[in-house]
């Protein structure tokens, strides 16, 4: 808490810095001075109600309300900086804001939960491409007016970093939208020397970013460097796998932050300082979550084009069979089941079958049963989708559980139910070390003591890879799309 | 580097801490939504767009700020909705006898 009292109060310490060193006496300067104090406060202010809006969600009894609060601080940012003396015409920027708030509020309001990952990954894209504009703008406004004021390489560095980074951000989330909106094929695209032709495009923009820091009026520099950022965000993300989309969405969340601090820097604005390493922060715990919880590392995940060689190694089905179970069995067991635990996928989430799983799991507490929903942390497209989509169901957050939380509790858990889930309950990542998991943390649910898979069918999962969970003889398979089996399972445990 | 720049870089620093130590502390449950929150931050850009749009800097800055603040207004309006969208969708199973005490909290 001290260090958020502290944090809150440099930027009020630099204001009056700066007015201590500006300001000249004389009436008119002086209330020009009192205006510019006044923005400050109104940003300091943002910036504290900004923190507290996110410490809201570490609880979820009071995140809504903390995120009310934030909501706020961004009104409060704009409003404040609607006072800024540097400001003449009002006419494009309220236009802008109005045309903004249109296209805002349906992306809002409408957008289902199912197209959260591609909703999130699209928005990055606007945030990114704001930053970027702002960066060509004050390059442009310093540079090329006739009789620019010119630019002193911090404010150069601070651009470069802006616009390469923002430029990036765009392309490569509109290729991680792409993705997960299935408009551009799921599967990593590779070619030869792929990692080379990047790494020669990454150099090529950090030489830019230099070569402008020493040599800011070489405009063509520039935008080239606009120009390989924008190809870097494409060619980035095309050999990633849809699998992968947390970390990379995550990432991208994180460098739009950054290029938002940046921003900060280069017109000297505090709040947007404060917010952009907020968002830079945030992106940037989360893809380290998402690739632990994979077992793999950054440069794994951006590099290594998952699944495109692992056909080769791992364990095969051939000789072993699955067993499959008729709808009406598996209600009986899940009918007079004392302990059931659901493991939701990405499966799921395609069927849309949450609300079915919720109906499910009623009639099961009904029959004096005790229902859980066990959740992995890459489970599905993005951080946290599994939760969303239930709770959107009406599952009450605290049934469900993550996974370190669970994990002990299977061994006495009666009928686990996997849905449309595959990887993150490979026991092959336990105990087969060729696998291409093998030391990814999953879901212990071979441990309990029957286990019902739904599946579509036999095919391996989204990383390609044989699942002998699927093969355990305490295993049952129901075949067929997830929506449609639990709708049987729930007209059959009412029949029972 | 001039003074005002050594405490831009304090800022982003001290800032940075804060966002670590508050973000690690989200659990998993509302990794979605808080994806959805920074991203509602991030239309802070807003302000730097603002500035460039109505601070007459010319024709080229005036219509690059104008379509900044088209893009950052569209991620504030949306971010923030969407994400209290979600928040009232996470209930606790005991809240739902309790439904009067609820929609005071849904009304706001």
């Amino acid at each position: 808490m001290s260090l958020l009292l502290l944090i809150a109060g440099l930027p009020t310490a630099a204001a009056a810095a700066y007015l201590l060193m500006t300001s000249p006496t004389g009436a008119a300067l002086d209330a020009m001075a009192g205006r510019e104090l006044l923005v400050q406060i109104v940003y300091l202010i943002s910036s504290v109600l900004f923190v507290l809006g996110l410490r809201s969600l570490t609880k979820p009894d009071q995140a809504r309300r903390g995120m009310q609060l934030a909501a706020l601080g961004m009104v409060f940012a704009i409003v404040g900086t609607m006072l800024n003396q540097g400001i003449l015409t009002y006419s494009w920027i309220i236009g802008g804001l109005i045309i903004g708030t249109v296209l805002g509020y349906p992306l809002g309001k409408f957008v289902p939960m199912t197209a959260m990952p591609q909703r999130i990954a699209f928005s990055h894209m606007f945030g990114a491409l704001a930053a970027t504009l702002v960066g060509v703008g004050e390059y442009y406004h310093d540079i090329q007016v006739p009789g620019a004021p010119g630019i002193e390489r911090f404010k150069m560095a601070a651009i470069g970093f802006e616009v390469l980074f923002g430029s990036l951000t765009v392309t490569g989330s509109f290729m991680a939208f792409g993705k997960l909106q299935e408009f551009i094929t799921g599967r990593p695209i590779t070619f030869k020397g792929q990692n080379l032709f990047n790494l020669a495009l990454f150099a090529s923009a950090l030489g830019c970013f230099v070569w402008l820091i020493f040599n800011p009026f070489d405009v063509r520099v520039f935008y080239v460097m606009l120009a390989v950022g924008f190809a870097i965000g494409i060619l980035m993300v095309l050999p990633i796998g849809g699998a992968d989309m947390p970390v990379v969405v995550s990432l991208l969340n994180s460098y739009a932050g950054l290029a938002a601090s940046a921003t900060g820097f280069a017109i000297d604005n505090n709040v947007l300082i404060i917010a952009g390493a907020l968002d830079g922060a945030s992106g940037f715990i989360l893809s380290i979550i998402m690739s632990k919880a994979m077992n793999r590392s950054f440069g794994n995940v951006l590099f290594g084009a998952f699944g495109s060689a692992v056909t080769a190694s791992g364990k095969t089905s051939e000789g072993l069979v699955a067993k499959s179970i008729s709808a009406e069995d598996a209600a009986v067991q899940l009918a007079y089941a004392g302990r059931v635990v659901f493991v939701p996928g990405y499966g799921m989430a395609v069927a849309q079958a949450q609300h079915q799983v919720r109906e499910l799991a009623e009639l099961i507490e009904k029959n004096g049963g005790e229902v859980k929903y066990a959740i992995h942390p890459v489970a599905g497209r993005m951080p946290g989708h599994m939760n969303v989509l239930l709770a959107e169901a009406n599952v009450p957050y605290d049934k469900m559980y993550d996974m370190d939380e669970i994990n002990d509790s299977f061994a006495e858990t009666d009928v686990t139910v996997v849905i449309g889930a595959n990887d993150v309950v490979n026991p092959a990542a336990k105990n087969d070390k060729t696998s291409p998991i093998y030391g990814m943390p999953i879901l212990n649910v071979s441990e309990s003591r029957n286990i019902i898979v739904l599946k579509r069918g036999m095919n391996p999962g989204f990383a390609g890879i044989e699942n002998e969970l699927f093969f355990d003889e305490k295993t049952n398979m129901l075949f067929g799309d997830a929506k449609s089996s639990l709708t049987k399972l729930v007209s059959e445990v009412k029949g029972l | 580097m001039t003074a005002t720049q050594i405490i831009q870089l304090y800022v982003f620093i001290l800032a940075g801490f804060v966002g670590f130590l508050v973000i690690t502390k989200v659990p998993p449950l509302l990794h979605t939504p808080l994806m959805a929150a920074t991203n509602a931050i991030s239309g802070i850009s807003l302000v730097g767009s603002i500035v460039l749009s109505g601070g007459q800097y010319g024709k080229v800055s005036t219509i690059l700020g104008f379509i900044a603040v088209i893009c950052a207004m569209t991620n504030v309006v949306g971010g923030f909705i969407i994400t209290d969208r979600m928040l009232s969708m996470f209930k606790r199973a005991d809240s739902k006898p309790n439904a009067p005490q609820d929609t005071t909290g849904g009304a706001a």
